[in-house]
């Protein structure tokens, strides 16, 4: 199956940009449906960004982060050809996870 | 005698037209006309293609009030239906020719 | 008669006030309606309205008219919310039906860069067929279920037709046809109509008041307005067709909607693209 992540990381020396957009319904268990019943909680809990072995961004989500969540920062270091891992682990203890090249 | 006479004849008068003042509570019958008369407004307005969310709001609500037998409230609600449902149907009449106004020429 | 009714039943009399206000005889009756006069019209008090904003910025909506927007919303296209639905349309649009036919076959140039002749008029049925119509038509001619018109697999679809015609100008035909200027005309009457219990028209917000606000939302102008649809609208959490604005429009504007593809809407469609003839495709779109 295609990762649920996307993501651009750019090198422009001293930093690096990243962009990620993520595909996750992040229900936060308190909409109704059609019915009028409530959908359940459904929504990432941990996002991290990993370069050479250490985290570069982490994030504690909860329910009040909308549906396929688009992340943008820049960190400092980073080199062109070089691997930064980014995954995540939902609610529901699904996982996702990919490897991206910077820039 | 004559006076207590005219008091109680008096007295007997107001509570006659004490009685024929005070408003009859609504029956069934007077919110199933109410009722039709909204239905029969609203029925026009979507033949015009313009009925309002808020007209088949005051049905509903007419509806629940006569269903929960508070007939004044469900009678309140069908007039109140009617007469949106009239401003609907008076919009969309008026609206054939007033729309030209506002075109961009 | 208990306060709630009697704001309703000022609220209607007050619509009746403004009704019998605005009730004026005309002095224009357009008898013939002439859509090279009225486009050309109706470009130019969009021009004139806004002279700073480049012609084909008027796609883009409520970003061309407020400076923050814009910069925010070129940011998000860098990664727009709207590929998902894009990937799952060029997916789904390449998928065979059951009987082993395609998409392809239903439309010209087997479908790719042609969402700009969209709507067009049938002469054979007399009506204005749309992108989102003739989809669910090649659909049922193939033996398959149509789709919803308001979401999902229909939004799917046309983004992906609409963003294989980027940049493409609208090029929407009117033939000499009674019934297509009629259906134009109608198109326009709609637009021009107030309906619902706020008493509104499409042009009280978008021709009288593009780049103002209604409550938190920047009002796009009328001109372009359908040249990014589909849209990823973050309001809906999702995408939407053009079938779904309408009715949105009409029920936040206290109306009853008519039902996707009712006559009404497709003459709407058909009158909104042909007075933006000329404006490049965008879609699929992203918006607040």
């Amino acid at each position: 199956m295609a990762s649920t992540i996307r993501v651009r990381a750019t090198s422009s020396g001293e930093t690096t940009e990243v962009q990620a957009l993520i595909q996750h319904p992040m229900d936060s268990g308190f909409v109704k449906d059609a019915k009028g019943e409530l959908i359940p909680p459904h929504f990432i809990q941990q996002l991290t960004f990993e370069y050479d072995g250490k985290p570069v961004f982490a994030a504690d989500w909860g329910g009040g982060v909308s549906k396929d969540p688009y992340v943008k920062f820049a960190f400092k270091g980073g080199k062109k050809g070089d691997d930064l891992k980014i995954s995540w682990v939902d609610n529901k203890g699904a996982t996702d996870s990919t490897t991206a090249k910077i820039q | 005698m004559r006076t207590s006479m005219l008091k109680s004849i008096l007295t007997v008068a107001l509570l006659i037209a004490g009685a024929s003042s005070a408003r009859a509570a609504a029956s069934e019958a007077d919110f199933k006309a109410a009722y039709a008369a909204a239905e029969a407004a609203n029925k026009e307005a979507a033949a015009l293609r313009n009925q309002w969310t808020t007209t088949a709001a005051a049905m509903a609500a007419a509806k629940k009030a006569a269903d929960s037998g508070d007939f004044d409230q469900a009678v309140a609600a069908s007039k109140e239906a009617e007469a949106l449902a009239k401003a609907s149907i008076y919009q969309a009449t008026s609206e054939k020719e007033a729309w030209k106004a506002i075109e961009i020429r | 008669m208990k306060p709630r009714s009697a704001i309703h039943f000022a609220s209607a009399a007050l619509a009746l006030a403004t009704l019998a206000l605005s009730a004026a005889p005309s002095a224009f009756a357009a008898d013939t309606p002439d859509p090279v006069a009225d486009a050309k019209a109706f470009r130019k008090y969009f021009t004139d309205k806004f002279p700073k904003v480049k012609l084909q910025d008027f796609v883009n909506g409520p970003y061309s008219m407020n400076e923050d927007l814009h910069r925010q919303w070129e940011e998000k296209e860098q990664f727009p919310p709207y590929e998902f639905s894009l990937d799952l349309g060029k997916e789904m649009f390449a998928k065979p039906f059951k009987n082993g036919k395609s998409y392809a076959d239903c439309f010209a140039n087997g479908g790719i860069g042609i969402r700009q002749n969209y709507p067009t008029f049938d002469e054979k049925e007399g009506k204005v067929v749309t992108l989102e119509l003739a989809l669910n038509r090649c659909r049922e001619a193939n033996g398959e279920a149509p789709f919803s018109y308001v979401k999902d697999e229909m939004a799917a679809l046309t983004a992906y037709m609409a963003f294989t015609s980027r940049g493409k100008p609208f090029d929407i035909k009117i033939p000499a046809d009674p019934r297509a200027l009629e259906a134009y005309q109608n198109g326009k009457r709609y637009f021009y109509t107030r309906r619902g219990q706020l008493n509104f028209s499409c042009a009280t917000c978008h021709v009288q008041s593009p780049g103002e606000r209604i409550r938190a939302e920047v009002l796009a102008p009328a001109f372009g307005i359908l040249n990014a649809m589909p849209i990823y609208r973050s309001e809906w959490s999702g995408m939407g067709t053009i079938s779904r604005r309408f009715v949105t429009c009409n029920s936040q504007i206290r109306g009853v909607p008519l039902n996707p593809q009712d006559d009404e809407y497709r003459d709407l469609e058909y009158y909104l693209s042909y007075v933006s003839n000329g404006l490049p495709i965008s879609g699929p779109g992203a918006r607040p």
